[in-house]
């Protein structure tokens, strides 16, 4: 281990980083610019996440990864052991026991508390870049508070959907000033953006860092004739019957067979280990066997 | 009453060279102003200065805004000048592909405004994004086409449809009816007419077509080699040309 | 309502070695409320560029022309746009229009203009172009296309549809048959009889000695006799 600084980074680059973040939770919603390094992996596959996560962590720290909700998915295991191999720090599946979880495309669905530390991958941080390409115009647009343009977006969705069909990566307004991506997580996540934990936003290859500090008020963009609904499967986790949980579709055979299972695998694992069962589970035991 | 634009003394040099000087007059409310002139003359710098697009080296662009009175909107702050322009300007221009968003629907161009604004409400913005379209001859059947999908004429009538939404005061125009069929020019102007009457419009603009002025303009600037040699009456300034530059210009169409 | 004093006129053409031709000088006359003024003298006599120049088309040289309050030799292009609406009317020769507008919309443009509800100002357009013998199928049609005659019918519609205290006619009457000549002889008399101010160029003797009170030589004004 003693071949790599702490967690990978040196540490001038840490503290640029650090200094980032601390400007981007200053102002909420906005995106700071910063170095963006060169890693051990290649842009799309969590580039801006790990390097947050590198200037955060401490060698007590608990991290957890998850990628689309599960712990157990390649890019998650390749990051958790990224951080045990060059910060030798202890990791986790479990969501309440972690101090700092990576995640890619999800919010976990225990909630999370003041000393926890969420870290999002975020592949294009400018909500507006759907409608204006130009960068200087969409910062201009940013510092002015012209937000226009974003209701266009979801005026266009009812119009040739007949509803917002908008159904991840779902713009937010962040406390009445910055209009806000939350990168692509579903909409069903959005409500719980306002949370106790700390979140912060990583955009590698687009070298933008953005935060939300604990209890940031965060409004989803919608019509008064068309209010935002967070959405999600009609079904209950047939592992573990969680009615309230965002649901994954698996296909389980050649037939058309098909299951709706929680796409966050620690809070299905822990639900079924308190002898919650659903509509194809198996009694918890029998599934570890 | 009072002017709604009044300018003074405006000039826009790039490098050594005159973009225009020496430019000075009165808009009133009601009144539209032509601007006409060759390639060159300095007629499309005038109005990018006076549409607030390019910064003059010198001079006023005074407007009578609606909160504090006359204003010159060159010392105005951006935010200010920027919210003007989306509420009592309007920018029409030569091509609708640089006025319009092409890969958004027509209902969504024209409502763009109204968000831009603080309209929330959706059926209320597509019920006026339909009226509007319906104004400027659109069949309501369209509004949730792509502009790309439309005529040259079309677009450009959408593009009228999206600056005016709003209730503009002033609009400027960049050679309107540029490239555009000459039947579907006289479609345009006989809109346009109609829509600076019912809507008590102010409107300056650009142009090399002297019959689009003597349809549209109550009012006439001749320039040439980026200052203004004649001005007065639109027809006045075609029939009893006094400048010679004037008299060569209106003396070169061609008659039909 | 009109008075004319010591109004000249003379063109420079620039372009053509700065050549300048008087046209008109020291030109006077004054139209009463209700009085028709009939101008005369040879073609060329300056009698439409007269007209022009009352109307503000063309510039004045020298003097000044007051219709009503307003000097028109003088008055910003806004006054004369305003003097225009509301107070002196123009029948010109041709129909000037913008294509595809139909006839109706045509005639009724200038009281839309002065904000004449819609629905009036298309009654009374109406009510003009049937006295004026234009057939109703043509009403929804551009007038571009119409005939000689019919054009100058249109025009003249045009020109009575909002009623102007004064009002200037350059050949009302000519290419209209006998009929339709009658028709817009009544239409002047009812113009006078309000009480509006015409000056008018008339080249039918008959209808001249009709509806003019006085009659102007313009021969009067040639730059000649006045230096």
């Amino acid at each position: 281990m003693s071949d790599y600084n702490f967690a990978y980074l040196d540490e001038q680059t840490k503290r640029m980083i650090r200094r980032a973040i601390l400007k981007a939770l200053a102002i909420p919603g906005y995106q700071v610019p910063f170095a963006s390094r060169e890693m051990p992996m290649p842009y799309g596959w969590g580039t801006g996440g790990v390097q947050v996560s590198a200037a955060c962590l401490t060698p007590g720290d608990t991290f957890k990864v998850i990628d689309q909700g599960a712990d157990d998915t390649t890019n998650a295991i390749s990051i958790r052991k990224f951080f045990e191999k060059t910060a030798g720090i202890a990791t986790t599946e479990e969501t309440a026991q972690a101090s700092l979880i990576q995640t890619r495309h999800r919010i976990p669905e225990a909630a999370l508390s003041e000393d926890q530390i969420l870290v999002y991958q975020v592949p294009i941080p400018e909500p507006l870049r759907f409608l204006e390409p130009s960068e200087v115009e969409t910062r201009k647009m940013h510092s002015l508070e012209e937000y226009g343009l974003m209701h266009v977006k979801l005026y266009e969705d009812i119009s040739q959907h007949g509803a917002i069909a908008t159904a991840y990566a779902y713009p937010v307004k962040v406390e009445g000033r910055y209009v806000m991506d939350p990168s692509p997580i579903p909409k069903f996540d959005n409500p719980k953006l306002s949370m106790a934990a700390i979140q912060l936003f990583g955009a590698g290859r687009e070298q933008r860092i953005y935060a939300l500090p604990p209890h940031t008020r965060v409004v989803s963009l919608d019509f008064e004739d068309h209010p935002f609904e967070p959405s999600k499967a009609d079904h209950d986790c047939d592992l573990c019957g969680a009615s309230d949980s965002y649901l994954d579709e698996v296909i389980v055979d050649d037939a058309g067979g098909r299951m709706f299972v929680c796409s966050d695998t620690d809070y299905c694992r822990s639900r079924r280990a308190a002898n919650h069962v659903g509509a194809q589970g198996a009694p918890y035991e029998d599934a570890r066997a | 009453m009072t002017p709604l634009l009044q300018v003074r003394d405006l000039a826009k040099f790039y490098g050594a060279r005159r973009g225009c000087e020496d430019v000075g007059f009165d808009l009133w409310p009601g009144e539209v102003m032509g601007i006409v002139g060759e390639s060159g003359s300095g007629k499309s710098t005038l109005l990018s200065c006076l549409a607030g697009h390019l910064l003059p080296d010198r001079g006023e662009v005074i407007f009578d805004t609606q909160l504090h009175g006359p204003r010159d909107t060159l010392s105005m702050s951006e935010p200010e000048r920027r919210m003007l322009m989306r509420t009592d300007w309007a920018f029409v221009h030569q091509h609708a592909r640089d006025g319009l968003r092409m890969g958004v629907s027509a209902g969504g161009n024209v409502g763009e405004r109204l968000m831009a604004v603080g309209a929330r409400h959706y059926g209320d913005i597509r019920e006026q994004a339909v009226d509007w379209l319906g104004r400027v001859e659109i069949a309501a059947d369209r509004v949730d086409d792509k502009p790309w999908a439309f005529s040259g004429g079309m677009q450009q009538r959408l593009q009228i449809a999206r600056n005016l939404v709003t209730g503009p005061r002033l609009v400027f125009m960049d050679e309107p009816t540029g490239g555009l069929d000459v039947s579907v020019q006289a479609r345009l102007l006989d809109l346009m007419r109609g829509l600076v009457r019912e809507m008590g419009l102010s409107a300056i603009i650009v142009t090399h077509d002297l019959a689009v002025v003597r349809l549209l303009a109550d009012r006439l600037m001749v320039m040439k080699d980026g200052r203004v040699v004649e001005q007065g009456l639109t027809d006045q300034v075609l029939d009893d040309p006094q400048h010679g530059y004037t008299q060569l210009l209106v003396s070169s169409v061609l008659q039909v | 309502m009109i008075e004319i004093d010591g109004l000249g006129k003379s063109f420079t053409l620039h372009n053509q070695g700065g050549a300048v031709i008087a046209v008109m000088a020291g030109a006077c006359l004054r139209v009463a409320r209700g009085e028709c003024v009939a101008l005369t003298g040879a073609s060329g006599a300056g009698k439409s560029t007269l007209m022009r120049m009352i109307y503000g088309n063309y510039r004045a040289s020298a003097g000044r022309i007051m219709v009503g309050k307003t000097d028109i030799a003088q008055a910003a292009p806004r006054e004369i746009i305003r003097l225009r609406r509301h107070t002196l009317g123009y029948v010109s020769q041709f129909l000037r229009v913008v294509p595809r507008v139909p006839t109706r919309e045509v005639v009724a443009e200038p009281l839309l203009t002065l904000g004449v509800a819609r629905a009036d100002a298309i009654a009374r357009a109406e009510s003009l172009l049937a006295r004026l013998n234009i057939p109703r199928a043509l009403w929804s049609l551009s007038p571009t296309t119409f005939s000689g005659g019919e054009q100058q019918r249109v025009n003249i519609a045009r020109g009575f549809a909002h009623e102007f205290p004064a009002l200037l006619l350059d050949e009302p009457t000519a290419s209209l048959d006998a009929a339709n000549r009658e028709v817009v002889m009544g239409l002047i008399e009812e113009t006078k009889a309000r009480g509006a101010a015409i000056i008018g160029i008339f080249h039918d003797e008959a209808a001249r000695a009709r509806i003019c009170d006085r009659e102007v030589d313009m021969g009067a004004f040639a730059p000649g006799r006045a230096a």
